[in-house]
């Protein structure tokens, strides 16, 4: 297990590494010099070339890469050429309603997708597993922004169950803080819900078939039993590696969702700072989400090997 | 082949593979026609060519179908309803959202067409040449691993906040996305046709590397290849949309489905029209190409007869 754990943390090294250089360049590729963005229209040519031999913008490419590899490993990912603050302090500030919304997304689209997914399993070729697979392709063929977008419509413009968009803190009471993000979550949840379901029902299936299953009913062990721990445990595996990407997708998603119902979190700052040219804040919020993404599925690997006996074997 | 030397020998021999060479296209016909029945019966993947093939139609015909010219404004028919002139309602600036609707498909289905076949030949090339080369393939491995670990839409978003709103710049972005995913797939069925005898056969009689990858790997492996671009094709056009809606994909008064959804959210309390007509057009596309796929990929599969 030991040895697992170690050979998986290394293989994160080469993968990080590329992430960089493609930020790194698609940065470079930014026309205009980031100096001159910082320091304006009125700047002269002088203050410009001074700002940039600060900021080390006349060396090498090589150099700057590393460079801005060292000032990020000090907690240094620029200044925000919007407000002039540090970009860290501004990506800070705009964590909680996205992890708040994409926790909420992530319990929706578990607690619909996983039973909804072992019940279409449990219950192949009939009328259940048949709805299970339309909802599920629904749910694929429908862009969370656009079902976002319905949902609007529905609930919040004809109907006024949510308000139309806007965030409530959770300071100001957690039914508020729920209400605000309820549309949003749903739209954000769904299309993973239904991937979720797909990839359950047939891992569900697919355990179902196996001889150990067959030989346990045999035996007389009872439906719920053999259902809850014989055949959910050993297509955990396929589970968690869905919640782990899952949990990625939303925070990417939550780019378009936030925009869509103005919720301050990473997703809208995104957005917005595309249209404020502020690349360095767009640059700090890809790395996170990567980064995380990377972390991520190391867990999902790690945890195989928990639920899995097999795979610390390989 | 052995000659036709005017020998008898050699004229059965000929006659005989000529006779197993038709009975080979017979069987082959004969397969074909069973997987097409297979997928004539499938109402799913019916329906889903159907879909497909009609907005196709609709794209291609919009100057004929449509009554009104999608970027002529009339500020006296600002946001009116459905009526028989304006069969989707007209948008804020009293442009006819039907005409709108149509032409943004010709931008959806530019943009999913491309970005599929490109990335798919692209994914191609790149997934044989990695199965070829150890060196190469680590490197080019790496490389799709670490593009695939930002997730797509984040990387489209950046891509485009770098190059600027424009469609040429949606379809390179979109292509650069989905290349990762079709390289690896390439990769992997390469490498597993490579193993088998018939590909050992032909490098013991000579062939060359170019020869076996180009005429005998690439035709093995193109099936799944195929089906995953139609994936890509769907994905491309909820990507597109997506960033249009964004404000960062196709610039604006051009017709995209993400354009009228972007416009249309401003409206949201006076125009549902804004955003139910291209919002069904855009759900119902992504659904047929995803149901065609699923339809493709049993027609090509030959395990699943």
């Amino acid at each position: 297990m030991q040895k697992f754990i170690v050979r998986r943390l290394l293989s994160v090294i080469p993968v990080l590494f590329v992430v960089s250089v493609v930020i790194f360049t698609l940065l470079k590729m930014v026309p205009g010099s980031p100096a001159a963005t910082l320091l304006g229209d009125l700047a002269t040519a002088d203050d410009i070339a001074k700002l940039e031999e600060k900021m080390g913008l006349n060396r090498p490419l090589v150099e700057q890469y590393f460079i801005w590899i060292g000032n990020m490993f000090h907690g240094d990912f620029g200044i925000s050429t919007a407000g002039g603050e540090p970009v860290a302090s501004v990506v800070f500030s705009h964590v909680k309603p996205t992890i708040s919304l994409a926790l909420y997304a992530l319990i929706i689209a578990s607690v619909i997708a996983i039973p909804m997914g072992m019940l279409a399993a449990k219950n192949k070729g009939t009328g259940i597993d048949h709805g299970v697979t339309v909802l599920s392709l629904a749910g694929i063929s429908l862009p969370s922004f656009l079902f976002g977008l319905f949902l609007m419509l529905i609930f919040a413009v004809k109907l006024h169950f949510f308000p139309v968009s806007g965030y409530v803190e959770i300071s100001r009471g957690l039914w508020p803080h729920i209400k605000s993000l309820t549309l949003p979550a749903v739209a954000l949840g769904f299309m993973n819900a239904a991937l979720m379901m797909r990839m359950t029902r047939s891992a569900m299936l697919e355990v179902l078939g196996s001889d150990y299953i067959r030989m346990a009913k045999a035996k007389g062990v009872r439906n719920f039993v053999i259902t809850t721990k014989h055949a959910l445990r050993n297509s955990l595996v396929t589970i968690i590696t869905m919640i782990g990407q899952s949990a990625v997708q939303m925070l990417a998603g939550a780019a378009v969702i936030e925009s869509l119902f103005a919720i301050p979190g990473l997703g809208q700052l995104m957005v917005n700072s595309i249209g404020r040219r502020d690349y360095y804040v767009i640059q700090a919020i890809v790395l996170l989400i990567a980064l995380f993404n990377v972390l991520i599925n190391m867990l999902v690997d790690l945890l195989y090997g928990v639920a899995d006996p097999r795979v610390r074997a390989t | 082949m052995l000659g036709t030397n005017g020998s008898e020998g050699a004229m059965t021999y000929t006659a005989a593979q000529n006779d197993l060479s038709l009975q080979k296209k017979k069987l082959a016909q004969e397969q074909f026609e069973i997987r097409l029945k297979k997928f004539t019966h499938n109402r799913a993947s019916v329906f889903g060519l159907a879909v497909v093939t009609l907005v196709i139609v609709l794209a291609v015909f919009a100057p004929l179908i449509a009554l009104h010219d999608p970027l002529a404004m009339n500020t006296a028919d600002r946001l009116k309803g459905i009526s028989a002139e304006h069969w989707f309602g007209t948008d804020n600036m009293g442009r006819d959202v039907f005409a709108r609707v149509l032409y943004g498909a010709r931008i959806s289905l530019t943009v999913g067409f491309t970005v599929g076949l490109v990335s798919g030949f692209l994914g191609l090339v790149i997934g044989l040449y990695a199965s070829t080369n150890k060196l190469a393939d680590n490197i080019l491995m790496r490389v799709c691993d670490g593009l695939k670990a930002i997730p797509s839409t984040l990387l489209a978003i950046t891509m485009m906040a770098v190059l600027g709103a424009d469609i040429k710049n949606v379809i390179i972005s979109l292509i650069v996305v989905n290349i990762p995913n079709m390289a690896r797939l390439a990769r992997s069925q390469a490498l597993v046709v490579k193993e088998q005898t018939y590909i050992e056969a032909m490098r013991c009689l000579g062939s060359s590397q170019k020869r076996i990858l180009w005429a005998h790997i690439v035709p093995n492996i193109l099936s799944p290849m195929i089906v995953q671009m139609t994936f890509v094709f769907a994905s491309a056009i909820i990507t597109e949309a997506a960033l249009s809606f964004l404000g960062a994909g196709v610039p604006a008064p051009a017709p995209s489905w993400g354009n009228i959804l972007k416009e249309g959210k401003d409206v949201i309390y006076t125009a549902w029209w804004m955003i139910l007509f291209p919002g069904v057009f855009t759900a119902l596309t992504v659904l047929g190409l995803n149901l065609l796929g699923d339809g493709v990929r049993d027609l090509m599969d030959p395990k699943s007869n």
